[in-house]
């Protein structure tokens, strides 16, 4: 399947052709856009019919011959060759512990319940479970070497007790067992004192800071259990660990709702506050006030280009930052092994709760019908729950089939699919629909800042 | 190619090993 797509930036506008199964992508004039639109069924514009009338039809001929040679060299309109039946199952390499089923925030878009997942108790990860949890991914890693854990929440770090004895457990095996441990972690930064940073800096593969953005965005949104505004404490205690943290793998990973909608300000502020790894994520929710709907979606597309065009300035200057959703290599990216098997939810990735039950990913955590073991019990599971998520493959769904962004989102998440679209093998359709847009505009830089 | 100038070609070839090693949520001229 065969791509047109646009992105202006000043007073040009850049044209290309990107064909998936091959990953090709072709800078086109603006001739050859109108007569790709026109050779690929699409809706002309009313200048653009206009525009195409006046294409003669000698020219015409040309730009079809062009396009034919790359048909015939296998870059342009070639056929889906990618085929995959199911996932590997019973071979874990990460887990997402749930180091505490509490949080010191009540950010009003938690997925998790304020932290809770929907318990009573607040529980937070005894050393126990933490321990186990590590006998567990190693004796279900098979020939697996680099593995991973990653402390979640909740908030993880009001539990460093079964944190730290963690690490120091999972290292302590690492020689014997010929296995490496990866750490990682996500904070809402408000207990990142000194010691958690010089702890985190020099123990995590890498960290994950959650900040919204702009004051008033953040406060709004995220404020502690009595209502208390806590930005600047954040703030201050994130800038400290980007200070320490060098070259070290980071990222400070903000979330947009409907009532910021402008986020590219938000990335742009976090940006000029020092930050040069940036994410920023769309909410996924169903309260009302900022679940993101339909009708945000023309003004999310936009944003997401005017942020592009932000960003390709910011690069060649000082303030050069990454923006996680921008990131593409198309010449060099994820094997397609990889591609097909997304985040490995339910397969090669779990989450263990305080209590050390098992479930597929930290989004169906306390979800019983998920439930697949405990690793207080045994280092066995229930793998007809991997079976069901084995099967989750993009070239099996067919709304994927034809979709420029198919071999990046791998189908997308199978909690929002599951949540949103009734189905873990739907996808979820706004996530779609703004993923085609990163897809589109992450080329148009990826071109962009790649000419001569 | 008059028109038409290739950014990349076969990505997808350039990326089918599967090692299952990485993380578990080949081209230069002025664009028309």
């Amino acid at each position: 399947m065969t791509h047109p797509f646009c992105f202006r930036i000043g007073d040009r506008t850049y044209s290309f052709l990107y064909d998936t199964e091959s990953g090709s992508l072709h800078n086109v004039d603006h001739v050859t856009f109108l007569c790709a639109k026109e050779r690929y069924g699409l809706e002309f514009s009313e200048q653009e019919r206009s525009e195409y009338t006046a294409v003669s039809l000698a020219e015409r001929d040309e730009i079809k011959a062009e396009l034919e040679k790359l048909v015939k060299e296998g870059v342009l309109d070639s056929p889906c060759s990618v085929t995959m039946n199911k996932k590997r199952v019973g071979e874990v390499k990460a887990l997402c512990l749930h180091i505490c089923h509490d949080c010191n925030l009540r950010c009003k878009y938690c997925f998790a319940d304020e932290g809770t997942y929907h318990t009573s108790d607040r529980a937070h990860m005894p050393v126990e479970v933490g321990v186990k949890a590590v006998d567990f991914l190693i004796a279900n890693s098979g020939s697996r070497r680099n593995l991973e854990i990653d402390f979640f929440g909740g908030e993880p770090l009001m539990n460093m007790k079964t944190v730290k004895a963690v690490v120091e457990y999972a290292r302590s095996r690492e020689k014997e067992t010929g296995k490496t441990f990866n750490f990682t972690m996500t904070t809402n930064c408000l207990l990142l004192d000194e010691e958690n940073r010089r702890w985190l800096n020099e123990n995590m593969y890498n960290v994950v800071l959650s900040i919204d953005g702009r004051r008033e965005v953040h406060n709004r949104v995220r404020k502690t259990p009595n209502g208390k505004d806590v930005f600047d404490v954040i703030l201050n205690n994130a800038l400290e660990f980007r200070k320490i943290r060098g070259d070290k793998s980071y990222y400070v990973r903000g979330t947009f709702t409907a009532l910021n909608l402008d986020f590219a300000d938000d990335v742009l502020f976090l940006n000029d506050c020092g930050f040069d790894q940036i994410s920023m994520e769309p909410v996924v929710t169903d309260i009302p006030e900022l679940a993101i709907r339909k009708e945000h979606i023309p003004a999310i597309l936009s944003e997401y280009e005017r942020l592009a065009r932000a960003y390709i300035e910011r690069r060649k200057t000082n303030k050069w930052f990454n923006f996680f959703h921008f990131m593409i290599d198309l010449e060099g990216g994820p094997c397609v092994i990889k591609r097909l098997t997304g985040c490995g939810s339910g397969c090669e990735y779990l989450a263990v709760t305080p209590r050390g039950d098992i479930y597929p990913c930290h989004q169906f955590a306390e979800n019983k019908p998920y439930y697949m073991g405990n690793v207080l019990k045994s280092t066995d599971y229930d793998l007809s729950v991997s079976e069901k998520f084995a099967r989750n493959i993009v070239t099996r769904k067919p709304e994927c089939a034809d979709c420029i962004a198919k071999y990046y989102c791998s189908g997308g998440c199978v909690a929002n699919n599951l949540n949103f679209a009734g189905s873990m093998d739907t996808p979820y359709e706004l996530s779609c629909l703004m993923m085609r847009k990163r897809m589109e505009v992450s080329m148009a830089i990826y071109a962009i800042e790649g000419q001569a | 190619m008059k028109h038409i100038n290739s950014i990349v070609k076969d990505g997808m070839k350039k990326s089918n090993i599967g090692c299952g090693e990485c993380q578990s949520c080949v081209t230069k001229k002025p664009l028309l």
